[in-house]
């Protein structure tokens, strides 16, 4: 589904990602792990084209990336609050997206109303604009609607940050459920390394924009993921890490 | 414990990203000052003798009548402009100072403000004069004093009302009305305020009532700042209560209907916004300097054309300019959707036509001031709808300038709406109508300068489709660019 070949970003003379060789099957569950600066957040804007690679390209689908915009349709995100609309009720920004994504007011509701638990009653009918919902709602609110239309990607950065423990277990069911009943590939990042091991088949972890583990989940990844990060054999441990993200 | 706070407080100053322009902008906008400040000087000097030689009585007595709507549209100015001090008190309030001295440092902060001592450029050297010509010292400062109090007053009522548009709006309309009424003299406010401002000279004892007032002001300001000290009172963010609203009519439109409805939106529901549109009805009022003999130079026939741009344009120029600015604060969503950049900008001509429309509308009142009045307004209307629509949707895709939507800050113009691309694409938008015009006028005759520039307005709309190629490209190819100063944080 998604290849990436030769990827580097760099500024001026620092690199923050270098990725020689990355292939993502259709319809895997991907958790990208590493600490702040190791460039998670760089690779989920290369591949929605928000910044520009320095050398090599990502195939999506059969569809470069930076050259072809004929990846919007069935790729979708949510990266942060700059993917919200603030002066729009959460109803109505599901709308907006939908529309552009060719769904109709009916395919939005009936996919929202699958999501009445997950809000927990905290997002419709609130009278309340997405710009004063709490931070975990309007994650909540931003999450679901990268779910509007189908998509065959979704990616998702830092999904589980802000949420309260009953919606991460929740969204950890739904992750799942999206890769294995819809076949759609699903890319996740995050800190929580307990959540990513119960939620992804596979996880890359990432430090200082290379590649340095590339796991298959099991019963031992959790433990080997924390003796990797609690400084085991960690590489290069106490340096300065590029401040890139936040 | 003032230092700390005069230490805050430069430092804010010195870092703040506005501050750290270049130098060219710097001297511009110290210009500006130095002119407003000049202006001020001018009229406080100069007032005295044009009031004595237009005879229209005693200058004291003249510039009190006024003076009610002087702080009456000061207040109006403060409340649109002037910002609160409750921003920067949230890192203060953990810390160990008393609440008090956070608020007297607060109210102190605006206390200083342009608002208010602006105003001393014009009555202090306007009491000199006084001086001079021999009215009675005593008065004179005492007059002089109770206008300081006053302007003080507002400050503070500013303070108080600040973001009660119940409050503010009835009293604009108070205002207003009176205004009228005293142009068709059914009701004349001044000769009643008029005589309360006189007896600041006259019986100079008054002065005490409007610093008894002010003092009164400030402790109140004080009290209700202090009471509102909390995360949940004064300090929260506004919350509006959201209404949906059924905009499905657009539909039939498709995507670009899908993106009118998103823009009607934004329009009414945010702050800044709403104070374009609102900037924008003002700009119908400015065609009433022509022609009416207010200011000499506009009184020729070239400049009729130039009024009639304007009048019409309010809304192409303080909303038009910025697209897409508007959309800044979401742009990685609005780039990562399938979204065709076409129906994108043609959702936003749309927005700047139908505007265009309705002023022009709106501005039929100018047919009382003749039949040529009204027509360079409606030439002007359809050279914005033909040509100048297209530039300025042509010039904003160069302005990378994040807004924010939720405040009114930098509302009036920013570093980055200034360069050079921008100006030379302005020249167009109002120098060609003009020359055209005065081709037309001066080769044939006034009917003629008129078809001229709306012809030109026509051939504009055939351009249309190759513009808005031209302006999709820019966008293509700025897009990271764009992306990336949207993400700085003004």
């Amino acid at each position: 589904m998604i290849h990436t070949q030769n990827l580097t970003k760099t500024y001026g003379t620092a690199t923050v990602l270098n990725i020689e060789n990355l292939e993502i099957p259709k319809g895997q569950c991907f958790g990208l792990v590493g600490n702040n600066g190791a460039g998670k957040t760089t690779f989920f804007s290369l591949l929605l084209d928000l910044i520009q690679p320095s050398t090599g390209q990502i195939i999506n689908n059969g569809i470069q990336v930076n050259t072809s915009e004929d990846w919007k349709p069935f790729t979708s995100a949510f990266i942060d609050e700059s993917f919200l609309i603030g002066y729009l009720t959460p109803e109505e920004y599901f709308y907006f997206i939908g529309e552009l994504r060719g769904q109709n007011k009916a395919d939005v509701d009936a996919l929202i109303g699958g999501f009445k638990d997950f809000f927990h009653d905290e997002i419709l009918n609130q009278k309340k604009y997405l710009r004063d919902l709490s931070k975990g709602n309007q994650k909540k609110a931003g999450i679901v609607a990268s779910f509007i239309g189908n998509p065959e990607v979704v990616i998702l950065d830092e999904p589980f940050a802000n949420l309260d423990p009953t919606t991460q277990i929740r969204l950890k069911e739904i992750i799942k459920n999206l890769a294995r009943v819809n076949n759609t590939t699903v890319l996740v990042s995050s800190h929580d390394l307990s959540h990513v091991t119960e939620v992804c088949e596979r996880i890359v972890v990432l430090n200082k924009g290379e590649v340095v583990k590339d796991i298959k989940t099991s019963a031992a990844t959790l433990k080997e993921l924390e003796v990797f990060f609690g400084g085991g054999d960690f590489p290069e441990t106490k340096e300065a890490v590029l401040e890139e993200e936040e | 414990m003032f230092k700390h706070f005069f230490n805050l407080q430069w430092k804010s100053f010195f870092r703040s990203a506005s501050f750290k322009t270049n130098l060219a902008i710097k001297i511009v906008m110290g210009f500006g000052v130095l002119y407003f400040m000049t202006a001020f000087l001018m009229l406080g000097v100069g007032v005295y003798f044009i009031i004595e030689d237009a005879k229209i009585g005693d200058p004291l007595d003249v510039v009190n009548k006024y003076l009610v709507y002087l702080f009456a549209a000061d207040l109006f100015i403060r409340y649109m402009m002037q910002k609160m001090p409750v921003t920067n008190i949230k890192p203060l309030l953990y810390l160990p100072f008393k609440k008090g001295q956070v608020v007297n440092y607060s109210l102190g902060k605006t206390a200083v403000s342009f608002f208010n001592w602006s105003y001393t450029f014009f009555f202090l050297p306007f009491s000199i004069v006084l001086l001079t010509k021999g009215y009675d010292p005593l008065g004179v400062i005492t007059w002089l004093l109770g206008m300081f109090a006053l302007i003080y007053c507002n400050n503070f009522i500013n303070v108080m009302a600040n973001n009660k548009d119940s409050f503010f709006y009835p009293i604009v309309a108070i205002f207003f009305g009176l205004a009228v009424c005293h142009y068709y003299g059914v009701f004349d406010i001044t000769e009643y305020t008029a005589s309360l401002y006189g007896s600041l000279y006259s019986m100079p004892w008054t002065v005490i009532i409007p610093w008894v007032v002010l003092v009164a002001l400030y402790f109140s300001a004080y009290a209700y700042f202090k009471k509102n000290m909390y995360l949940d009172a004064g300090l929260q963010t506004k919350q509006s209560v959201a209404k949906s609203e059924d905009l499905s009519f657009l539909d039939r439109f498709g995507h670009m209907g899908t993106f009118l409805k998103n823009d009607i939106k934004l329009i009414k529901r945010n702050k800044r916004s709403k104070t374009a549109v609102m900037m924008s009805f003002l700009f119908l009022f400015y065609g009433l300097l022509f022609g009416s003999g207010a200011i000499e130079i506009y009184d020729g026939p070239i400049w009729q054309i130039f009024g009639g741009i304007f009048v019409s344009g309010g809304f192409l120029f303080t909303f038009g300019q910025f697209v897409p600015s508007w959309d800044s604060a979401y742009y990685q969503l609005m780039m990562s959707q399938n979204i065709k950049y076409k129906d994108y900008i043609t959702s936003k001509w749309y927005l700047i036509v139908i505007a265009t429309v309705i002023s022009t509308i709106l501005a039929s009142f100018y047919l009382f001031f003749g039949i040529n009045a009204y027509l360079a307004i409606v030439v002007g209307a359809i050279y914005n709808i033909g040509v100048n629509s297209h530039l300025v949707l042509w010039g904003g895709a160069y302005i990378k300038m994040p807004i924010d939507l939720t405040s009114n800050k930098k509302a009036f113009g920013d570093k980055q709406a200034f360069n050079m691309k921008t100006m030379l694409l302005s020249l167009p938008k109002l120098g060609l109508p003009v020359i055209v015009f005065a081709l037309g006028y001066y080769f044939v005759g006034p009917i003629t300068g008129y078809i001229l520039v709306a012809a030109a307005g026509i051939l504009g709309f055939a351009f249309r489709n190759i513009v808005f190629e031209k302006i999709e490209k820019i966008y293509k190819k700025e897009k990271y660019k764009t992306i990336n100063a949207y993400k700085q944080k003004a």
